[in-house]
C-alpha cells in the first residue's frame, strides 16, 4: 500500500502524458481519486493503533549503505492526506478551463504529486533530496509554460527566478547532506537522529538546511519570489505551490532540521523566531493595501506560514501540534482562497479588487461559500485554522510573551485585509465587470463543499490529528533535546 | 443534559434550515420556524431557571467531548449551567423570541428575509455557547461567533458601502479586544494549566503566582471586554453598528451581546477580586465611559444614535458596579437594561417603520396620537432608564450608585451626572418624537400608522418588564430579601473587600438625590422642548464645544489619523520601497554578483594545461599546509 501511493501518481503521469488531450483530465482526476482512496486506507490503520508505523526498505547501493527507505508514521500520514486530498480538488478546479497541451499539463501535475509524496515518505537523506528537487521541476514548467501572464518576458523571468532561487537554497542542503554522509553510517533518518556533531558543525549545517527550507516556505526575508510566482502561475500551480509544496519546508523543519541539529537549533532559534514574527506582521501589513487579489493572498500566506514555521522551533508539544494543525489548515484554506481568485479571474478576466464589487447579489452561493473559507483563513473559532493559530500563538507565548503579542497582531490585521477584500469583491453594487457574473457550477461547488467539510471537521475535532501525531512528536522532542 | 442539548442546538438547526432552504420557504414559514427555534429554548431555559429558583435544579458542568487535548492540556467542549448562565439564557431566548416575532413584521418586505432569520438564529446559537461554555475557550468560541453575526447583521444591507464599513469596523475593533482576551487565555493556560472555570478557581488557591501576573491576566481579559462591550477606548464601533436593521440593534447591540463583558467578568470574578488594581481600572473606565457617552447622547439627532450612546453609557455604569465589587448589582442592571433598552430600540424601529426610514428626530414630532402603543411603551421605558421610582431602572441604578458611593465619592458624582444626562436626553427624545406637531413630510403624515401586533406585542411585554423588573432587587430599606443577590450567591464569589453596607439614612439621601436629579432633568427637557418648543440646531449651525460634542469629540477622526492612516501608509511603503527595492533588490544583487564573479572566474579557465597543473599543486600544497599546521 505504501508503495502504491508512490507508484500510482507516477504511472498515472506517464499514462496521462500519452493519452489524448480530451481524456487526460479524466484520467488524471480518476487516478488522483484512487491515490486518495489508497491514502485513506493507509490512514485507517491509525484507527486501531495511533502509534502505527509502516516502513519499506530496499538496499540501493549496498557498498555505500544507501537505501531506498520509505516510512509512514502519524506525522507524515497527515501530509500525505493533505497532498492526496487536495490533488483531486486542484484538478477539479481546472475543469472549466481550456488548457493548452492538456495532457502534458496534467502529466506534470501528477508527476509533482509523485515528488511531493516522495518527500513526505522518504526516510533516507539522499532519496529525500532527490524527491525534493523532483517536485520542483514540474512546477517550474507549469509556472513558465501555462502562465496566464500576458507579458512573455515577465513570465519567463518570474519562473526562472523562482527556479533558481529555490534551487540555490536547496544546494545548501545538498552540501549539508554530503557532509552528514561523511559523518554518519548512513543517511537513514534514525542514524541522523543519533549523529553527534560538535556545536560549530551543527550551527553551520543547521543554517544550510534552514536556508533551503526558508526559501521554500518562505520565511521572511527569503520570500520575494513568492508573490510574483503566485500571481504569474496558473492558479492550479499557485494552489500546488501554496497548498502543498510549501508544506515540504514546514514539514522538514520538524522532521529533518530540529531533531538532527539540536545545538544548531538552540543557537539559531531566537533569530529565526524574530524573523518569523517579522514575517507574520510584515506580510499582513503589506496585504492591507494590495489591489491584485493573488498578490494579496500571497502576502497573507506569507503571514500565515511565518507562524507555522515559528511553531517548529519552540520545541513544545503545542508548537509541533499547532504547526501540523496549521499546515493542514493553511493547505486547505489557501487552496480555497486561491480558488476564489481563480473563479473571479475566469469570470471577469482580471484580479484587481478595486474594479470588482457586488458579486454577492449576482452569485450568492459563491459569496456564502467564499465567506466561510475567508472566515476560516482569519481563524474564526470552530474552523480548522483557529486550532492551529491558537496553539501556535500559545507556543510562542511559552517562548516569549512579547513575541506572542507581536505575532498576535496578525489576528487583527488578518481581519483588516480579508474583510477589506470581501467588501471590495463581493459587497456593494455590481460593477459592469460583475453584473453578469455567473454563480458556481456543480464542479466548483463540489470543490468548495469538500474544503469546507474538512475545515469544520478539523476545527471541531482536531483530536484526529493530535492522536496520531503526538507519539511521533514525543520522539522528535526527545531527539531534539538530546 | 438532553434539555440543554435541545436548548443549544435548536437555534443552530433553525439557522441551517433557513440558511440552506430559506429561499424556497414562504416567508411565513421561514419566520415562524426561526421564532419557534428560539421559543423552544426559552421554555427549557425557563424550566431551568425556575428549577434553580426553587432549588430543585442542580448545576450542570460536563464535557461533551475532548476538543483540544495535547499532553497535559485537555480543553473540553463542555457546558456549564448554573444560576448565572440561566439568567442570561432567559434574557437571550426570552427577549430573543420577542425580537424574532417583531422582525417577522419589521423585515417583511425585505428580499433577504430568510437570510436575516438565519443570521439571527446563528447569533442566538453563539450567544448560548458564550454563556454556557464551561471553559474560557468555549466562551471564546461564542465570543467570536457573536462578533461574526454582529458583522453579518450590521452589514445586512450590503449594497450600502457605509454599512459595510460599519460592519468591518465592528469586527476589527472586536478583534483588537479579542487579542487581549487571547493573551489572557495564554497566561492562564501557561500558569494554571486549565481553562475550566471551576478548575481555575481551585488552581488559583493552590498554584502560587505573583500578584502582578493576576493583574496582567485580568487586564488582558478586560481589554477583550472593552471591545465586546464597547467601553473606552474601543467603543466607537457600537454607534456605527446602528447601520444594521433595528431588531438587530435591540437584540445584539443592546440586550445581549454587548453584555457579554459583564458576563465574563462575573464568571471569573474570583480572578478579578484578587486584582484590586484592575478593579479600579474597570471602575474608572466604566464611569468615564458612562459620562463620556452620555454627553454625546445629549446632542445627537438620530434616534438610534442617541440610544446607541445611551447603551454605551449604561454599559459603563454596569462596569462601574463590577469595578467596585458589586457583581450582582452589575448583573441586575444588565437585566433591567435588557428590558427597557430593547423596548426603546424596538419602539424606535416602530417609529422608523411608520416614517419609512426617517431617523432624524428633528423630522418627527406628535407621534403619540397615531402610535399610542409605541408611545406608551417608549415612555415607560424612558421613565425606567431615567431612574424614576418605582420603575425597574431606578432600582438597579440606585443599587449601583449606593455601591459606588460607599466606595468612592468622585466616581459616585460622575455616575450621578451621567444619570442626570441620561434622564435629559431620553426625555428630549420622547418629547421631540411624540409631542408637539409632526414635522415630517405630508406624504409621511398621510401614512402614519400604529404598527401591527407582531410589533406591539413585544413592545408591550418588554415595557411591562421594564416597569416591574425592579422587584428582583428591592433595596434593604424596603425589603429584607434581595432576591437576585441570594439567587446568584451560589455562583458569585463573596467580595472580601466589601465595606459596610451604607446606613438607612444615607440610602434615603442617595435615593432622594438621584430621584431629584432625574426629575429635574426631565422637567428641564419639558421646559426646553415642550414649553419653549425648541428644536435641535440645524446641521452645521453648532459651534465651539457643542459642535465638538455633536461631532462625537472627533474620536473617529483621531483614530483614523493616529492609527488607520499611518497603517495604510506603512503598508504602501513596506511594499513598494522595502519589499521591492531593499529585500528583493538584495536578492537580485546577490544574483548579479554571482554572475559577475562567474564572468571573471571564467577567464581563469584558459585552457592551458600547465597553468591548471600549477594551480593544482598550489592547491594541494596549501591544503597539506593547513592540515599540518592546524
Amino acid at each position: 500500500m505504501l508503495l502504491l501511493i508512490f507508484i500510482l501518481p507516477l504511472l498515472a503521469s506517464l499514462a496521462v502524458a500519452f493519452s489524448g488531450k480530451a481524456l487526460s483530465k479524466w484520467v488524471a482526476f480518476g487516478s488522483s481519486l484512487v491515490t486518495l482512496a489508497v491514502t485513506l486506507l493507509l490512514y485507517s490503520n491509525f484507527h486501531a493503533d495511533a502509534a502505527f508505523v509502516k516502513e519499506w526498505k530496499h538496499s540501493w547501493v549496498a557498498s555505500q549503505n544507501l537505501n531506498f527507505y520509505v516510512v509512514v508514521d502519524g506525522f507524515s500520514i497527515w501530509l500525505l492526506l493533505l497532498t492526496n486530498f487536495l490533488m483531486p480538488l486542484i484538478l477539479l478546479a481546472t475543469f472549466k478551463k481550456e488548457i493548452k497541451k492538456a495532457n502534458a499539463f496534467y502529466a506534470l501535475v501528477l508527476f509533482m504529486q509523485f515528488g511531493l509524496n516522495g518527500v513526505f515518505l522518504s526516510w533516507n537523506g539522499l532519496q529525500y533530496y532527490i524527491f525534493w528537487e523532483l517536485a520542483l521541476l514540474p512546477i517550474y514548467f507549469i509556472v513558465w509554460l501555462w502562465s496566464e501572464e500576458a507579458d512573455k518576458a515577465v513570465r519567463t523571468r518570474t519562473a526562472f527566478k523562482f527556479f533558481i532561487y529555490t534551487l540555490a537554497g536547496s544546494l545548501f542542503m545538498l552540501f549539508g547532506f554530503m557532509y552528514l554522509f561523511s559523518k554518519s553510517p548512513s543517511l537513514d533518518l534514525q542514524d541522523l537522529y543519533q549523529i553527534s556533531l560538535n556545536s560549530n558543525e551543527q550551527i553551520i549545517l543547521f543554517a544550510c538546511f534552514f536556508i533551503a527550507f526558508a526559501v521554500k516556505i518562505p520565511v521572511f526575508p527569503f520570500h520575494t519570489w513568492q508573490a510574483d510566482t503566485y500571481r504569474v502561475a496558473p492558479t492550479a500551480g499557485t494552489m500546488l505551490l501554496s497548498g502543498i509544496m510549501l508544506k515540504m519546508g514546514t514539514y522538514s523543519l520538524i522532521r529533518w532540521l530540529v531533531p538532527i541539529f539540536p545545538d544548531g537549533a538552540a543557537f539559531w532559534t531566537p533569530y529565526i523566531l524574530v524573523l518569523c514574527a517579522i514575517g507574520i506582521v510584515y506580510g499582513a501589513i503589506i496585504a492591507i493595501r494590495q489591489d491584485n487579489l493573488k498578490n494579496l493572498l500571497a502576502y497573507s500566506s506569507l503571514s500565515h506560514v511565518g507562524l507555522i514555521a515559528a511553531g517548529a522551533f519552540v520545541l513544545t508539544r503545542e508548537g509541533f501540534n499547532g504547526s501540523l494543525a496549521q499546515m493542514l489548515a493553511h493547505g486547505i484554506n489557501v487552496v480555497g482562497v486561491f480558488f476564489i481568485a481563480e473563479i473571479i479571474l475566469n469570470r471577469t478576466g482580471q484580479l484587481s479588487i478595486d474594479t470588482l464589487g457586488g458579486i454577492r447579489s449576482v452569485a450568492p452561493r459563491f459569496f456564502t461559500l467564499s465567506l466561510i473559507v475567508v472566515l476560516a483563513s482569519v481563524a474564526l473559532p470552530t474552523t480548522n485554522a483557529f486550532i492551529g493559530e491558537f496553539l501556535l500563538l500559545f507556543s510562542l507565548y511559552q517562548y516569549n510573551t512579547w513575541l506572542a503579542v507581536v505575532a498576535g497582531t496578525s489576528v487583527i490585521l488578518g481581519a483588516v485585509y480579508m474583510l477589506r477584500m470581501v467588501k471590495k469583491v463581493f459587497l456593494g453594487n455590481v460593477s459592469n465587470r460583475t453584473q453578469s457574473f455567473a454563480d458556481l457550477n456543480w464542479s466548483e461547488t463540489v470543490v468548495f463543499v469538500a474544503l469546507i467539510a474538512v475545515i469544520f471537521v478539523l476545527g471541531l475535532y482536531p483530536k484526529l490529528i493530535f492522536d496520531t501525531a503526538q507519539p511521533v512528536f514525543e520522539t522528535i522532542l526527545q531527539t531534539a533535546s538530546r | 443534559m438532553t434539555g440543554l442539548y435541545i436548548l443549544i442546538l435548536s437555534p443552530l438547526v433553525g439557522f441551517l434550515i433557513n440558511g440552506l432552504l430559506g429561499k424556497k420557504l414562504p416567508k411565513a414559514v421561514s419566520g415562524a420556524l426561526s421564532s419557534v427555534a428560539i421559543l423552544v429554548p426559552f421554555f427549557i431555559a425557563l424550566n431551568f431557571f425556575l428549577g434553580f429558583n426553587s432549588g430543585t435544579q442542580v448545576k450542570i458542568d460536563q464535557d461533551v467531548y475532548q476538543w483540544i487535548s495535547i499532553g497535559e492540556f485537555n480543553i473540553g467542549f463542555g457546558l456549564l449551567l448554573d444560576q448565572l448562565s440561566s439568567l442570561w439564557l432567559i434574557i437571550i431566548t426570552g427577549i430573543g423570541f420577542l425580537i424574532h416575532l417583531y422582525s417577522v413584521s419589521y423585515m417583511h418586505d425585505d428580499e433577504a428575509f430568510s437570510k436575516f432569520f438565519a443570521y439571527l438564529n446563528l447569533f442566538v446559537f453563539f450567544m448560548l455557547v458564550l454563556v454556557l461554555g464551561n471553559n474560557l475557550l468555549i466562551t471564546f468560541i461564542g465570543w467570536e461567533g457573536v462578533g461574526l453575526c454582529s458583522y453579518l447583521l450590521i452589514g445586512f444591507w450590503y449594497k450600502n458601502g457605509a454599512y459595510n464599513d460599519a460592519a468591518n469596523k465592528a469586527f476589527i475593533m472586536n478583534r483588537i479586544g479579542d487579542l487581549g482576551f487571547l493573551i489572557g487565555i495564554f497566561m492562564i493556560m501557561f500558569y494554571f494549566k486549565t481553562l475550566h472555570f471551576g478548575a481555575l478557581k481551585e488552581a488559583l488557591g493552590s498554584v502560587h503566582v505573583s500578584h502582578g501576573l493576576i493583574i496582567a491576566i485580568t487586564m488582558c481579559l478586560f481589554i477583550g471586554v472593552t471591545g465586546k462591550s464597547a467601553q473606552l477606548p474601543l467603543y466607537t464601533w457600537l454607534p456605527d453598528a446602528m447601520a444594521g436593521p433595528t431588531p438587530v440593534s435591540a437584540l445584539i447591540h443592546a440586550a445581549t451581546m454587548v453584555t457579554a463583558g459583564i458576563y465574563l467578568i462575573s464568571r471569573t470574578d474570583f480572578l478579578f477580586l484578587q486584582a484590586p488594581e484592575t478593579m479600579t481600572v474597570i471602575a474608572v473606565i466604566g464611569a468615564a465611559t458612562a459620562l463620556f457617552a452620555a454627553t454625546i447622547g445629549v446632542l445627537q439627532n438620530d434616534i438610534k444614535k442617541v440610544l446607541a450612546y445611551s447603551t454605551v453609557s449604561q454599559l459603563g455604569l454596569m462596569f462601574l458596579a463590577l469595578g467596585v465589587g458589586a457583581f450582582s448589582t452589575g448583573v441586575f442592571h444588565v437585566l433591567t437594561h435588557a428590558f427597557f433598552k430593547a423596548c426603546l430600540f424596538l419602539g424606535a424601529g416602530s417609529v422608523i417603520h411608520a416614517l419609512h426610514g426617517e431617523q432624524d428626530i428633528r423630522n418627527m414630532g406628535g407621534l403619540q396620537k397615531n402610535m399610542p402603543i409605541t408611545f406608551l411603551t417608549f415612555l415607560i421605558s424612558s421613565i425606567a432608564i431615567a431612574g424614576v421610582p418605582p420603575f425597574s431602572g431606578f432600582f438597579s441604578k440606585d443599587e449601583i450608585l449606593a455601591a459606588v458611593f460607599e466606595h468612592n465619592k468622585v466616581l459616585w458624582a460622575v455616575a450621578s451626572l451621567a444619570s442626570l444626562l441620561t434622564a435629559f436626553y431620553m426625555f428630549r427624545l420622547v418629547f421631540l418624537t411624540f409631542y408637539g406637531n409632526f414635522r415630517g413630510t405630508e406624504d409621511q403624515k398621510h401614512h402614519l400608522h400604529e404598527s401591527p401586533w407582531q410589533i406591539t406585542v413585544p413592545l408591550t411585554v418588554l415595557a411591562l418588564f421594564a416597569a416591574i423588573a425592579g422587584v428582583m432587587g428591592l433595596p434593604e430599606i424596603v425589603s429584607h430579601h434581595h432576591w437576585l443577590k441570594s439567587f446568584l450567591s451560589p455562583v458569585l464569589t463573596p467580595n472580601p473587600h466589601a465595606g459596610h453596607a451604607i446606613g438607612n439614612s444615607e440610602e434615603w439621601m442617595l435615593i432622594g438625590i438621584a430621584t431629584t436629579l432625574a426629575l429635574g432633568a426631565i422637567s428641564y427637557a419639558f421646559v426646553k422642548y415642550i414649553s419653549k418648543k425648541e428644536l435641535p440646531a440645524a446641521e452645521g449651525t453648532l459651534t465651539g464645544f457643542s459642535n465638538l460634542v455633536y461631532q462625537k469629540y472627533k474620536i473617529d477622526e483621531l483614530y483614523s489619523f493616529i492609527i488607520v492612516q499611518p497603517l495604510q501608509r506603512l503598508s504602501v511603503t513596506a511594499y513598494s520601497l522595502f519589499d521591492k527595492v531593499i529585500v528583493d533588490g538584495g536578492v537580485e544583487g546577490v544574483a548579479i554578483a554571482v554572475m559577475s564573479i562567474g564572468k571573471r572566474v571564467r577567464t581563469i579557465q584558459t585552457g592551458n594545461i600547465g597553468y591548471y597543473l600549477l594551480m593544482m599543486v598550489l592547491g594541494i600544497a596549501s591544503i597539506l599546509a593547513y592540515v599540518f599546521l592546524k
